[in-house]
């Protein structure tokens, strides 16, 4: 009998073809979009105007961004690099500084007896010539302040990162640091271009 | 016998096109899985800030976003070339925004209603007053969860 060349089988392609995709569907991420997430304070009542809500001054950090992007901390210049140090220190207030927040004492179920800043607030203020990188820098720097006091915090009580907490411990920490970052009513801050 | 079936076997068999359509699908459900959908078209161009410290927007469907940047080459005739803000497909005013959440926010599903959050992705050489109108708007609206977008970066 004469025989014919076969064709190719081709029903493995099939597999091969679904291998590749889903080793493509794998291996690629989708771009995610990422951000700094913060929450804006409600808005006041239409007939009242703006109070100044009595904060004692050791209690609240000011930074201050004029029209050149340069940084007012506390009254003093100060480079972007150095605020994270300087917001941890304000924060963290380890040698119960008279100049930095007060500490409260309060018992926690899970960390115990802890000091803490419980009333600081980091204000930030902004001119509007500012850039826009200039202020995500700045809110980066805290926010990363915050993170790593967090983290120390978590380290120490529980020998764990932040994020591997769990959800009623990260709670606890989330209360000793919690991410006090205000921004004021829209000002205009010095400057004139 | 062997003769004949040796001649047989000369020219080359017709290849299979059965696994063509595999193929191709393939390269389709490649090709969506890469591509994110594109949100909008962007008529403005935003080169986003960048930071260390970022987090992941998760759940799109309830994310909406204002552009800020300043206005594409093909749009520097008509809009001029000063910062603007847009929503969805179109250029906006800064009075347009409280609008635009509240109708955002009608459409949802009200379960989700107070969840929605607002991503500004703006350009990083946008003033800040113009950010500082969009936030007062945004409070006005009560959108009070908000993100800024940003890419990521090692340190500075």
């Amino acid at each position: 009998m004469a025989r014919k060349l076969g064709e190719i089988n081709a029903s493995s392609m099939a597999d091969i073809s679904f291998l590749l995709l889903i080793f493509f569907l794998v291996t690629t991420s989708m771009n995610v979009s990422t951000g700094l997430t913060r929450r804006l304070p409600p808005p006041l009542p239409p007939d009242q105007k703006p109070q100044d809500i009595d904060i004692k001054k050791r209690n609240i950090f000011v930074v201050k961004i004029n029209s050149m992007n340069q940084l007012l901390v506390q009254g003093e210049e100060l480079n972007i690099r150095e605020l994270k140090d300087k917001a941890k220190e304000f924060i963290k207030n380890e040698a119960n500084d008279p100049h930095l927040p007060e500490k409260t004492m309060k018992n926690f179920d899970l960390i115990g007896n802890i000091e803490y800043t419980k009333d600081h607030v980091i204000s930030v203020q902004n001119d509007v010539d500012t850039q826009y990188q200039a202020y995500i820098d700045v809110q980066n720097e805290l926010v990363a302040a915050y993170n790593e006091l967090r983290n120390e915090l978590s380290q120490e009580k529980f020998g764990k990162k932040f994020d591997e907490l769990t959800e009623l411990q990260q709670d606890e920490v989330q209360t000793v640091y919690p991410q006090k970052i205000s921004e004021a009513e829209p000002k205009n801050y010095g400057g004139i271009k | 016998m062997a003769v004949i079936r040796k001649a047989e076997k000369r020219g080359m068999p017709a290849l299979s096109t059965s696994s063509l359509p595999d193929i191709i699908f393939m390269l389709l459900f490649f090709f969506m899985a890469v591509t994110t959908m594109k949100e909008v078209t962007y008529k403005v161009r935003i080169s986003p800030p960048s930071a260390t410290e970022l987090q992941k927007l998760e759940n799109k469907s309830l994310v909406r976003y204002i552009y800020v940047g300043e206005p594409m080459k093909e749009f520097r005739e008509q809009f001029g070339s000063a910062t603007r803000i847009q929503l969805n497909d179109q250029f906006a005013d800064v009075t347009e925004i409280e609008n635009f959440i509240t109708m955002e926010r009608t459409a949802m599903k009200e379960e989700d209603q107070n969840v929605m959050t607002v991503s500004i992705k703006a350009d990083k050489d946008t003033k800040m007053g113009i950010i500082t109108d969009i936030k007062q708007a945004l409070r006005r609206a009560y959108a009070l969860k908000i993100n800024y977008q940003a890419g990521a970066r090692k340190s500075f």
